[in-house]
């Protein structure tokens, strides 16, 4: 009987362990935390070009992280991207005129939504819709424009040395 | 002998064929065990004598023939219905088969563990009487690996009996045991034959041994039954099969040579 | 070539066939395992000799991975100044990858092996017979509780593994090599996904537990019953496993991972 008696404490103790570590999975290494206060608010901004934005990408306002991207649509009628962003209930005062840009984490980093708030009296609505938004900003163009630039500003210099 | 159920055989054997592969091992055997009596079954090593008790407990499916046990034919009855037939039966195997994990006591108490629902004061008696039966109350505690071979053989046996069954089928029970273990095991299974008003079936090739014990003998060899009746008319036979094997005979009907082409055209063959 | 042909076509059948016996097997424990609702205790006793018995085994590997990760982790990334995304890089191999495969794979060393030695041996010396004899059918009493138990264990297990190698990530990270206590944790919790890392590692270690634990008590059943076929059942459970958890492993990862 004692011997049974340590082989379910024993059990006990390996079921607990296995549970707490699940636990502790879930709680301290991944974003549950995030999860937990999901009651918020949604708004919806339109993009020209989202660039590498995801669901569950960031949104912050002056670098804090005030909710998430619920989900990414195109609108087939402006071909425009439509995402949606789920705000925590406790940032409800983001003045109507907010803006929104797609802004890149460091150079190589992850892409997040960053609002800028502006000066209107009212506030954002649940629901609500942000009017100025600033597209992502593609490496590739950026480059290309610079590229372009730095040619077309040769020539011009070209001419002015042509000139005299 | 001809009262009216008791005369009907508690196993009947009817035309038994039993093939493990290509190799036939029962080629039409007809056995009946007569209940409440002490029936060998003996016959040279490698003639299926292990595969035919597994034929009785349903554990193998004969390739013809029937096995009708107690008026149940065990292959056409449901699984459920040869579970409870076998919690009327049991099989002593050679090696005892006790459960290496569990105690003494426990390896008895297993079936009843199972198969009742019994308070555990009660079960606890049970055990024991079984265990007194066979001279082993002592060692409840022991672990099988701390028994003795013959030992192991007698706690295997209060196991068997731990249901009160109807027969018990013991298999090579002799084999490697000392001459005091035989005399114990022997006085067992007559005891336990005549208290418990048990059918007792043994499967062995201790010719001595089972002359001294059994009340009906069957001999089988090459797939087919050589002769039957009691240690006095096997000895007595007229088959030569059956006097080579009671008088343990090196050569005989029952060849000492295993079949082969000729031995020179053998030889030969290999050059 | 004949010959080849020919040994190509018994290896392809044998093969079949023992997949065959193996799945049938599967479906005949799948039908008794009902009846260990009424016998918790068998199940129990089990998880004590499957599970608790691999724990010590499994929290030293992980906090050695773990700790080893945090290491070679930290030497690769500080060459790019990213060394506080090592929380994120530790937790995400573990929980990912290594939890459940090291995890399953030292189970079918140390748990699997023992329950096919187990069971084979059991049946070399006829326990099993034995036990059918009396009427107790061996796939409810002796295959069915083991095979439940190596299910349950195997997720515990695999957590306890990435837990643990989360920590020992910390130790050696956070501990000896000053990462960030804070950059660490924060950048883990905010790349480590609730469903898609945990849970599909979690899924992960539930489909290996269920491969480890049906090869394992298959092997012992299914075991020529005498010395040597139960060796040579060991050895099987083990390699089998390996091969089965590394090729599952690889198609999990493509369906849960590989859109991303």
């Amino acid at each position: 009987m004692m011997q049974k008696r340590t082989m379910e404490i024993g059990v006990g103790v390996f079921v607990a362990a296995g549970i707490a570590a699940l636990i502790m999975l879930a709680m301290k290494v991944s974003n549950l935390a995030a999860f937990t206060n999901q009651q918020g608010y949604e708004v919806t901004a339109r993009f020209d070009n989202i660039g590498g934005l995801k669901e569950r990408s960031a949104v912050t306002v002056a670098g804090v992280r005030i909710g998430r991207v619920k989900s990414i649509v195109f609108d087939d009628k402006d071909y425009e991207a439509v995402v949606t962003m789920n705000i925590e209930s406790q940032h409800d005062r983001l003045p109507a005129d907010t803006s929104a840009s797609i802004l890149t984490a460091g150079l190589l980093g992850e892409q997040y939504v960053a609002l800028e708030p502006g000066g209107d009296e009212a506030f954002l609505k649940p629901g609500g819709d942000i009017k100025l938004t600033q597209s992502a900003i593609i490496l590739e163009k950026m480059v290309g424009q610079f590229l372009f630039d730095k040619a077309a500003g040769g020539d011009g210099k070209k001419e002015e040395g042509a000139a005299p | 002998m001809s009262k009216n159920n008791n005369d009907e055989p508690i196993v009947k054997i009817r035309g038994l064929r039993f093939a493990h592969g290509a190799r036939v091992i029962f080629d039409g055997v007809d056995i009946d065990i007569p209940r409440g009596k002490i029936t060998s079954i003996m016959g040279p090593s490698g003639t299926g004598k292990t595969t035919l008790l597994k034929l009785i407990g349903g554990q193998l499916q004969p390739t013809a023939g029937s096995v009708v046990v107690d008026g149940e034919d065990v292959n056409k009855i449901s699984r459920d219905a040869l579970f409870r037939l076998r919690k009327r039966m049991s099989l002593l195997f050679q090696t005892g088969a006790l459960f290496t994990d569990l105690t003494v006591f426990e390896n008895v108490a297993f079936p009843l563990r199972e198969h009742t629902r019994l308070p555990e004061s009660i079960l606890r008696d049970l055990v024991l009487m079984k265990l007194q039966a066979v001279g082993l109350r002592g060692a409840r505690d022991l672990l099988p690996a701390e028994l003795s071979g013959g030992m192991a053989r007698r706690v295997a046996l209060a196991r068997a009996i731990a249901l009160d069954p109807m027969m018990i089928m013991y298999d090579e029970p002799f084999t490697g045991q000392d001459p005091i273990t035989v005399g114990v095991i022997m006085q067992l299974i007559r005891m336990l034959n005549d208290t418990l008003g048990l059918t007792s079936i043994i499967v062995s090739h201790d010719v001595h041994e089972l002359t001294m014990i059994c009340d009906h003998m069957y001999m089988i060899s090459g797939g087919k039954v050589m002769g039957h009746g009691t240690p006095d008319d096997m000895a007595h036979s007229e088959s030569g099969w059956v006097r080579q094997f009671m008088a343990g005979l090196p050569d005989g009907p029952v060849p000492f040579h295993y079949p082969a082409p000729d031995y020179a055209d053998d030889l030969l063959a290999g050059a | 070539m004949m010959g080849w042909l020919q040994r190509l076509g018994s290896t392809s059948l044998s093969v079949f066939e023992r997949l065959g016996r193996g799945n049938l097997f599967l479906l005949r424990v799948l039908a008794a395992l009902p009846s260990l609702v009424a016998r918790p205790g068998l199940v129990i006793a089990q998880l004590y000799s499957v599970g608790v018995l691999s724990m010590m085994l499994i929290v030293i590997s992980g906090l050695n991975v773990g700790m080893v990760l945090g290491l070679q982790g930290y030497n690769t990334l500080v060459d790019f100044g990213s060394e506080e995304s090592l929380g994120q890089l530790v937790a995400l191999s573990l929980v990912r990858e290594l939890g459940p495969v090291v995890a399953a794979l030292l189970f079918a060393g140390r748990a699997g092996s023992a329950l096919t030695a187990e069971i084979g041996l059991m049946k070399a010396t006829e326990q099993l017979s034995g036990m059918e004899m009396m009427a107790v059918d061996p796939l409810k009493r002796v295959i069915a509780p083991r095979f439940v138990a190596g299910i349950i264990s195997m997720p515990l297990l695999a957590a306890m593994f990435s837990a643990v190698g989360v920590l020992g990530g910390f130790f050696v990270g956070v501990g000896l090599l000053g990462v960030d206590s804070g950059a660490f944790w924060s950048q883990m919790q905010s790349k480590v996904d609730l469903y898609d890392d945990i849970l599909n590692g979690v899924i992960k270690s539930v489909v290996f537990g269920c491969v480890a634990a049906w090869i394992a008590v298959f092997e012992g059943y299914d075991a020529v019953p005498n010395t040597e076929g139960v060796s040579r059942a060991t050895t099987r459970t083990v390699v089998h496993t390996a091969f089965a958890v590394l090729g599952l492993d690889f198609i999990l990862t493509a369906l849960m991972f590989g859109d991303e």
